[in-house]
């Protein structure tokens, strides 16, 4: 039976196609700051679709509509001792699980278990022809057509409306531990780094001030093995929470400030980055990501990081500042601009999905 | 028994393109030879039909055709040229690792050039700090880990045919393997690839970040069956090898409980490093084969593999058997040491060729289904044996619902082959309808594209054509493969393995 729901974001879709005039997709909101300006126009409003579909803790698979609040989601799996192990960021409340795969943001988990889109089974999306697609499904293991599913993760929503979304959920860890260390910051990227290639259960990393914390998930054995193995400061349980929840929520007071926040994706073994007019940055995921905040020259910041094999996106705007004219997003060149850019249209020919949210898309 | 196929069991493609005229295909042929002349040394480019034999197949040996030529480039450059005269000229291109798919996704075109990558067979660099390393598409899956052992890592995605295939086509195929719950896919294990567009440009996909700008073109290539581009290098990541692994080997007097067992050891929160099953007629046929020490009494076993630190092993194999046990394991082992878990093992691995010491002939399922569903499509498999009389060996990577039934006929009795066919569409047909998928990990291919018509809608399948033409808008890469046009839409095809025998019966497979 066809979802009210769904043939009328078909309609508007269509009817937005045939007068080349944008749509935006909104889900909580909370995600407003990110990404590209938005064209002031009609929204598609996704909250109205909200709800587990589909729920089979034995099979590690989460089906859900796309306007679902993410702690909603969050509670479903806590009662089964389940999560979303990709950590999402949630801004506040309202986050929905549409944004979360739209945005394609994790949190500290993401450099010991994987990404977003690591954990996108399927999809079903309604693309810029109002069409009606399902693309993956509900199992681990799927090579039937091309992974369109996992493509919607990160895509801010321009190639598709997000309708749905299985996801493969995992246990919780049954022990956890967050390990403290007074480290300079080239002794925490070492550390990181020679600790990930070991078979420890690290979960988490994360250092700024000569402070680094270590989070170690796993059963009870491994992480017990693990806290002799690295010594440290063990801190108390909900001390650690609160920890990593700032961290994943960017509320910690480092994420503070009126200035622009910058993102560093880098190669973790990146020795420590001295940016002109930066302090020492916030270092997660093991060194792969690296946050500054400051009214740095976005130009000249892109070039260091590109030639060190990274990019950087603009996470938050300060108010005022130079970079205002910057694109949110690393820009593109050459072939690869192209095939984003046929990818887009071959997904919406008129450009009227989320225009401008991916900085040229 | 040869493993050339026989006239009468030969499939050319499930739905021949009109026949291609023989003077314009002449005409083609030259002009792409002389092209390809002036851009590589003659020892790159081969006409003669003795040296264009060696490629008439993969995997899929049922499906063979001699490509219009083909070329073994040895440099990014050289692919670069190719895809340019190619482009230019309008000729197809099917690009090749180790042909050891088992979908036809490597089955040559008629008018086609056959690229293959067999040259690109360096590790180009290992970085221990980060972890990953460089390899050129060629590299056998194994090799990767050999080479790193020393320092503690490996690969980890472990295709069952590691052994000899080459991990440009795991990218193309987005590979499994039996530790694919735990570890992941090819798509969970690849930072970076370099790629040669159909227009004959390099690009680079992903990065050495965890993270990259634009779309996630990375996971779109993985699995794209050479549609897109040609994979000419790729970064993997490397995981630190665990300590340890045991695996405990659960016996069931009936199928049903096994599948329940699976369900129970997922539900208690437990993600085994791999967990097989096997039924009666495959463990029979195996332990008459290799000695593995299974029970032969009993009617499934379950094989689940625990691996980490010697305190982590023992923590969690004591959980699984505690679950094995009440779920109503008649007899519950534990490997004792690295040479038992390897015999444990071993039987698993050798599944394909025992079953094919049974029968002359058998055809491989790759259908992916939710766990809850196992127990039913289980019953299903066994009213369809017996309806359709045909014997069916159980297989499955039960952790992650991939099964692999083997049906077992005799392509030389009459109608054997057409009950086997129609016997393998309900069962693709079963797992579409339950909520899976027609294939788990070896392709589509030109083996599934028919059943690519079932689970995929028009607007659907049109969709990834308008994301091939994104990449390749001459259509030029390997079409015709994985994904079905309306026209093709119209009978079914599938893999058989003739004579119980793959092109490289050594090789272990799923």
């Amino acid at each position: 039976m066809p979802d009210s729901f769904i043939s009328s974001v078909q309609e508007r879709v269509r009817d937005a196609q045939a007068h080349a005039r944008p749509l935006v997709i909104r889900g909580g909101n909370t995600k407003a700051f990110y990404g590209g300006a938005r064209a002031p126009t009609d929204e598609v409003d996704m909250r109205a679709y909200s709800g587990i579909i589909d729920y089979q803790p034995r099979e590690l698979v989460l089906t859900v509509k796309a306007g679902t609040p993410i702690h909603e989601i969050d509670a479903a799996l806590d009662a089964q001792g389940q999560m979303l192990a990709f950590e999402p960021p949630q801004y506040d409340l309202g986050a929905t699980i549409g944004g979360v795969i739209a945005s394609g943001l994790s949190g500290p988990r993401r450099a010991y278990v994987g990404a977003v889109r690591d954990f996108v089974l399927g999809t079903r999306i309604i693309n810029g022809k109002g069409e009606d697609l399902r693309f993956g499904g509900r199992v681990i293991k799927n090579v039937a057509g091309y992974d369109v599913s996992r493509l919607m993760a990160g895509a801010m929503g321009t190639l598709g409306i997000l309708i749905d979304v299985s996801l493969k959920v995992l246990p919780k860890p049954v022990s956890e531990v967050t390990l403290r260390f007074a480290f300079d910051q080239a002794q925490a990227l070492q550390k990181f780094n020679e600790w990930a290639g070991q078979p420890i259960p690290l979960s988490g990393t994360a250092w700024q001030d000569g402070v680094a914390h270590v989070r170690l998930s796993g059963t009870q054995a491994g992480v017990t093995t693990a806290v002799q193995r690295l010594g440290g400061e063990q801190i108390d349980a909900e001390t650690a929470r609160k920890f990593w929840t700032s961290m994943r929520d960017q509320q910690h007071a480092c994420f503070g400030g009126s200035h622009t926040l910058w993102r560093l994706s880098v190669p973790a073994t990146t020795p420590p980055i001295t940016v002109a007019g930066a302090g020492a940055p916030l270092i997660e995921w093991g060194g792969a990501l690296r946050w500054l905040r400051g009214p740095l020259d976005a130009a000249a910041l892109r070039a260091q990081i590109a030639a060190l094999g990274g990019h950087v996106t603009i996470m938050r705007r300060g108010d005022g500042g130079a970079d205002a004219a910057y694109p949110v997003f690393h820009p593109l060149e050459g072939k690869l601009a192209e095939l984003n850019r046929n990818l887009k249209l071959a997904f919406d020919p008129a450009n009227i999905l989320n225009r401008g949210r991916l900085d040229n898309f | 028994m040869a493993s050339v196929s026989t006239a009468s069991t030969s499939h050319s493609s499930p739905a021949p393109d009109p026949a291609i005229d023989p003077a314009a295909l002449q005409s083609l042929r030259q002009q792409v030879q002389r092209a390809l002349s002036n851009v590589l040394p003659d020892s790159a480019l081969l006409v003669a039909r003795e040296d264009l034999r060696p490629y008439e197949c993969d995997g899929l040996t049922a499906y063979r055709q001699l490509p219009m030529l083909a070329v073994l480039p040895r440099t990014v450059n050289e692919v670069q040229q190719i895809m340019r005269q190619a482009d230019q000229l309008g000729a197809k291109v099917v690009a090749r690792g180790s042909g050891t798919g088992l979908s036809g996704g490597a089955t040559p075109l008629e008018d086609g050039i056959l690229m293959s990558l067999a040259k690109f067979s360096q590790i180009v660099s290992v970085d221990q700090a980060a972890r990953t390393a460089v390899v050129q598409p060629g590299v056998r899956n194994l090799k990767i880990s050999e080479e790193v052992a020393p320092l503690g890592l490996y690969y980890a995605p472990d295709p069952s045919s590691q052994i000899a295939c080459s991990i440009g086509g795991n990218v193309a195929e987005n590979s499994g393997g039996v530790h694919c719950l735990k570890y992941g896919l090819t798509v969970h294990n690849i930072l970076k690839i370099e790629v040669v567009t159909a227009d004959g440009q390099a690009v680079t996909i992903g990065s050495d970040a965890l993270d990259s700008p634009g779309y996630d073109l990375l996971a779109l290539m993985t699995g794209s069956e050479g549609m897109l581009g040609i994979t000419t290098e790729v970064t993997v990541k490397l995981t630190p090898k665990p300590q340890l692994a045991r695996v405990v080997m659960a016996s069931f007097d009936d199928v049903e409980k096994a599948g329940e067992a699976v369900a129970a050891v997922i539900g208690a929160g437990i993600i085994p490093a791999g967990l097989e099953m096997m039924d009666k007629l495959a463990i029979h046929a195996v332990e008459d084969f290799v000695h593995a020490g299974y029970d032969m009494n009993a009617a499934a076993i379950l094989l689940c593999e625990s691996d980490g630190t010697p305190e982590e092993v023992a923590e969690e194999v004591a959980k699984m058997e505690a679950v094995m046990r009440a779920a109503g394991a008649t007899a519950c082992r534990v490997s004792k040491d690295e040479a038992e878990r390897l015999k444990f093992w071993s039987g698993r691995k050798a599944a394909f060729p025992a079953v094919g010491r049974i029968s002359a002939d058998y055809i491989c399922i790759d259908g992916s289904i939710p766990r809850g569903a196992l127990a039913f499509v289980l019953r299903r498999t066994d009213e369809l044996s017996a309806k359709y009389g045909l014997r069916c060996a159980n297989v499955f990577h039960a952790g992650d619902g991939n099964l692999h039934p083997l049906i077992l006929f005799d392509a030389n009795k009459p109608g054997d082959l057409e009950k086997t066919e129609a016997f393998c569409a309900e069962l693709l047909e079963l797992c579409i309808e339950v909520g899976g998928t027609i294939t788990g990990e070896h392709g589509v291919g030109i083996e599934k594209i028919n059943q690519m018509c079932s689970q995929f809608s028009d607007s659907e399948r049109e969709m990834f054509f308008a994301v091939k033409r994104a990449f390749d808008p001459k259509m030029l890469l390997n079409p015709g493969k994985a994904i079905p046009s309306l026209h093709r839409c119209a009978e079914y095809g599938r893999m058989r393995v003739s004579g119980g025998q793959l092109p490289h019966p050594d090789i272990p497979r799923f």
